[in-house]
């Protein structure tokens, strides 16, 4: 991501938004491949705390992250409806569970912000940055990232 | 036709089409080294492969086809147009003459004296003849390809996925149609079920090889072994047709090569000593491969020597895989099972056959790589035979599905023995030895893991009274049994592999899709094994190693202790724990570096202490070393003799000042020894040679920390209250898990709590989760774990159980400076 060096030129980003207990947050359009309602989600037991379970996207297995719980947020309320943003890094599949998903928003260079320094650190780590908006700021998930670091944790808690 | 015939065909002719194109590219640019060599090593593979094929012809036309390319190739000779019409008048020879191999399946008959004439004449730098005009119109060469066609590997590994996703979705409609009653797709569909099934046969058929591909390389092997080491040998090779997986053969190719070389080397006599021990001279070598059971079982024996039980117990107590107390208590089966250690080798020599003590390990880890698994039988002076059992195909495997804890997991067919369904009553009545749940079967007792508890799930609510199943599995040699609440049904199921966030856990070793379009989990029983080892023991080294420390703790805690003689006064002794081995260097090998005495040892230069001033340096012969090591570092503490190894629980009077050598003293069999202070020789040494000069005397500052010293051995809490009350910390100890929980829960607090891992009831690493578990109060208290026996597997796992650090035993300046640190963050 080059937000930085752009802010100062005309040009503008899309993201789709989604909403992570009462946060708006934005994911880079193009690294979402697909957006589904409910799923049936195989748990996994031995799992990082994180890590929903796996479900069955047309014949693939993807592997269900809780963003929730990653965001080291409390978890919803059983029974609440949740969303599956399917993303692929590095041809594996995965699906970020979230709260509900907006609109995809067209937000121009000029809005960008560095991530605050005195936000909680597992924030910091997985944002790329904030949008100011009218109403509220759209904070910018890093999506490779936050797989990555999961894939490092648990070789660590191996 | 020669399989062998055969293929040469095929890459021939491949090689000649390419030829063709080069050639005429070499015409225009006559200077194109890379194109120079890439022609000549062709021509130069095909005169190669038809000298060891027999072909003179077709050789003879290649050789001075060669020769030619070989002067371009030195550009002592030009390129010109109708030297390359000669060169390509020869390879159409060639042509001719592979096609009438490909024909008959043997070289026709004709005279190319005239051309090989004219190529010499080139070669020799005579002008080329004027080109000949082209030879006789030809003949596609064709035929070879006919009968066999070279595919890309990708291609068919693509349409082996393909296929594997329409097998899935053909289970997933017959599921739907299972739900419905006289629907219009009954017979459709059942004509589909058995299209795919076809499809998937014959697909998998293309990626099926005969063994005999694997071995085809074996009579030459054995052939150099035995001119190299002049013995006889006579390789039989049985089920060479046996058909698996490309896939599997690749990864089985050289494990079977290294083991058949094993045997002609290792295995294999002399021809005179066999004649000695009343065998034919000529030794053999077997392999058999068949199918069984969805499965092929291949077999290498040798009707050689045997392994030598006594040779190899010297050898891991040489290696240091086992201390003589431990060989003591094995059979020579579980002797025998250490050839699979890493770096173990039993021939007297390194030849440059074998016996560089790389090898078995690395076939096993190949073996099980494949979900496969290799067995060994040995009888001395009779031979030995290596059973190994493998998959026919990786990708699609028959799996036996189960539910625990409400979810379903599959569990490779391969390793389920048999199914066992516990009743209250009657003989398959689950039963528990101190809360471990075993069964009894046909007169073996068999050990019992609950796969819910494998998988850390939560107890159900209610009872036990739910229906339970064993599945009896066989992992390598050890057999035991996975209990689930429900068995399914088997399935075929496509492994696909775990997304690398959850390759961390062993347990699984890949995921599927089942037929009602559910994600389930595949069952690692290897990594089941692994998580069993814990309570069933998998190796014998591990088992041992248990049941040594319970012994110890049974027995009103021995302690096994080193007697040694160094210097003046009397006998001294130290846990034999603490000691990772004795070695014995050859004076001269002792070398003085800055000061300090070193050897070479393992590859590093191990610095060595006198035991005192007065230990006596000998001239020549041999010095016996105590060796103590942690992690990377070792040090040698040099001593007069070493006496003896005792079981004896000590009483240990401490009277000594801190930093001494000695520790106190205690009485051993009725006399008097001094116990020695590891530490002391340890932290002389570090302080200088591993940089750690800092003292640790910040502790005194900290004032009265509180510290909780969990250890079952009275030696250790002896050995370790007054230094770390020394260092001015008050301590308290408890001599096992259980009180120290106790402890916990009336209510005390401490600053640091220091564990010992080896302890009987209760495990370090189990107190650990409990200490760092949500209810425990201690759960920010520093914990540090303390032991004798650090691997990097017990760092991480102790890491992982909650405990902050992990000391050695015996290294007092790290333990003291550890605990002053957290003392400092707590």
């Amino acid at each position: 991501m080059t937000e930085k060096e752009e802010t100062a030129s005309g040009g503008s980003k899309e993201f789709l938004t989604v909403a992570v207990a009462g946060q708006v947050f934005g994911i880079p359009v193009l690294q979402v491949q697909d957006v589904l309602g409910e799923q049936k989600v195989t748990k996994v037991p031995l799992a990082a705390r994180e890590i929903a379970g796996s479900l069955n996207l047309r014949g693939r297995v993807v592997t269900a992250i809780n963003v929730r719980h990653r965001l080291q947020l409390p978890a919803l309320a059983a029974g609440s409806k949740t969303m599956y943003i399917v993303v692929n890094h590095k041809d594996e599949l995965y699906s970020m569970i979230v709260d509900s998903v907006g609109e995809v928003l067209s937000v121009p260079d000029k809005d960008f912000e560095k991530t605050p320094a005195t936000l909680d650190h597992a924030w910091r780590d997985l944002s790329l940055g904030i949008y100011r908006q009218k109403d509220n700021l759209l904070v910018i998930l890093d999506v490779p990232k936050m797989l990555e670091s999961l894939c490092m944790r648990d070789s660590d808690a191996a | 036709m020669d399989d062998l015939v055969q293929e040469f065909l095929t890459e021939t002719t491949e090689n000649l089409n390419a030829l063709d194109s080069d050639i005429v590219k070499l015409e225009q640019n006559p200077n194109d080294k890379e194109l120079i060599g890439r022609i000549f090593r062709l021509v130069h593979t095909i005169k190669g492969t038809c000298g060891f094929l027999g072909l003179p012809r077709l050789e003879m036309v290649a050789h001075r086809s060669e020769n030619i390319m070989g002067r371009y190739r030195e550009g002592s000779l030009q390129v010109t147009p109708s030297s390359v019409s000669l060169i390509l008048e020869a390879f159409d020879r060639i042509k001719e003459i592979v096609a009438g191999i490909a024909k008959t399946g043997s070289e026709p008959s004709g005279d190319d004296s005239a051309l090989i004439a004219k190529l010499d004449a080139v070669f020799e730098g005579k002008a080329a003849p004027v080109a000949a005009k082209a030879v006789a119109p030809l003949q596609p060469v064709a035929s070879a390809e006919e009968k066999s066609l070279r595919v890309n590997v990708d291609v068919l590994e693509n349409l082996m996925t393909v296929v594997s996703e329409l097998v899935l979705t053909r289970n997933q409609i017959l599921q739907i149609l299972r739900t419905q009653q006289d629907s219009p797709f009954t017979a459709p569909l059942q004509r589909l079920n058995h299209v795919v099934s076809e499809l998937q046969e014959g697909v998998m058929q293309t990626r099926m090889q005969p063994i005999g591909n694997a071995w085809s390389k074996l009579p030459r092997i054995i052939r150099d072994i035995s001119v190299e080491l002049g013995k006889k040998i006579n390789l039989d090779m049985r089920g060479n047709e046996t058909e698996l997986d490309r896939q599997v053969l690749e990864l089985i190719k050289d494990p079977l090569t290294h083991m058949v070389r094993n045997s002609a080397d290792h295995g294999i006599e002399a021809p005179s000593d066999r004649v000695k021990a009343g065998k034919p001279e000529e030794g053999t070598v077997m392999l058999n491969a068949f199918h069984e059971g969805g499965h092929i079982i291949i077999e290498i024996s040798d009707d050689g020597r045997g392994l030598n039980s006594d040779k190899i117990r010297k050898k891991a107590l040489e290696k240091g895989v086992a201390t003589e107390e431990q060989l003591k208590a094995m059979t020579d089966q579980q002797v025998q099972q250490f050839i699979f250690a890493a770096g173990f080798s039993t021939a007297d020599k390194v030849t440059s056959v074998s016996g560089r003590g790389v090898g078995m390990d690395v076939v096993r880890t190949n073996i099980e790589k494949i979900g496969g698994t290799i067995e060994m039988k040995s009888v001395w002076t009779k031979g030995t035979t290596f059973t190994i059992k493998i998959p026919l195909t990786l990708a699609i495997v028959s799996a036996l599905i189960v539910e625990a804890g409400s979810e379903r997991y599959a569990i490779p067919q391969i390793s389920v023995k048999e199914l066992v369904c516990l009743s209250d009553r009657g003989e398959n009545k689950l039963e528990k030895i101190n809360g471990t749940p075993v069964m009894r079967l046909r007169n073996r007792l068999l050990p019992l893991v609950a796969l819910r508890k494998v998988l850390q799930q939560e107890e159900p609510a209610g009872n036990e009274s739910r229906s339970q199943q064993v599945i009896v599995v066989e992992v390598g040699a050890n057999i035991f049994g996975i209990i689930v609440e429900r068995i399914f049904d088997t399935e075929e199921i496509v492994v696909k592999p775990v997304s690398p966030v959850l390759k961390n856990i062993p347990i699984f070793s890949g995921n599927t899709i089942l037929g009602d379009g559910r994600v389930i989990m595949i069952l690692d029983p290897n990594g089941i094994a692994n998580f069993v080892n814990s309570s069933v023991g998998i190796d014998a080294e591990n088992r041992n190693k248990r049941e040594e420390t319970r012994v110890v703790a049974d027995s009103e805690r021995k302690v096994p202790l080193l007697l040694f003689r160094a210097g003046e006064g009397s006998l001294r002794v130290v846990p034999l724990s603490l000691v990772s081995r004795l070695e014995e260097f050859d004076c001269k090998n002792i070398e003085i570096s800055g000061g300090q005495k070193v050897v070479q040892y393992r590859s590093k230069l191990m610095p060595l202490v006198p035991f005192s001033a007065d230990v006596k340096q000998k001239e020549q012969g041999s010095q016996s070393v105590l060796v103590f090591s942690d992690r990377e570092r070792s040090m040698g503490l040099m001593v007069d003799e070493i006496v003896d190894i005792v079981e004896e629980r000590i009483d240990i009077q401490v009277t000594s000042e801190d930093g001494s050598a000695i520790l106190g003293s205690a009485i051993i069999q009725g006399k008097a020894v001094d116990v020695i202070n590891v530490g002391h020789f340890v932290s002389t040494v570090h302080k200088d040679w591993f940089g750690s000069t800092e003292s640790f005397q910040s502790a005194q500052k900290d004032g009265h920390k509180k510290i909780l010293l969990v250890d079952d051995s009275p030696f250790f809490c002896n050995m370790l209250s007054p230094m770390l009350g020394g260092a001015g910390y008050e301590v308290v100890s408890t001599r096992s898990a259980l009180e120290a929980l106790n402890l916990c829960r009336n209510g005390e607090t401490f600053d640091i709590i220091i564990s010992d891992i080896e302890m009987p009831d209760m495990s370090g690493f189990e107190f650990a989760e409990k200490v760092r578990s949500n209810e425990s109060r201690w759960k920010s208290t520093p914990l540090l774990a303390l032991s004798s026996h650090a691997t990097p597997q017990d760092l991480v796992r102790g890491k992982a159980a909650g405990f902050d650090d992990y000391i050695a035993k015996f290294d007092r300046d790290i333990l003291l400076k550890t605990i002053s640190r957290m003392g400092d963050a707590a």
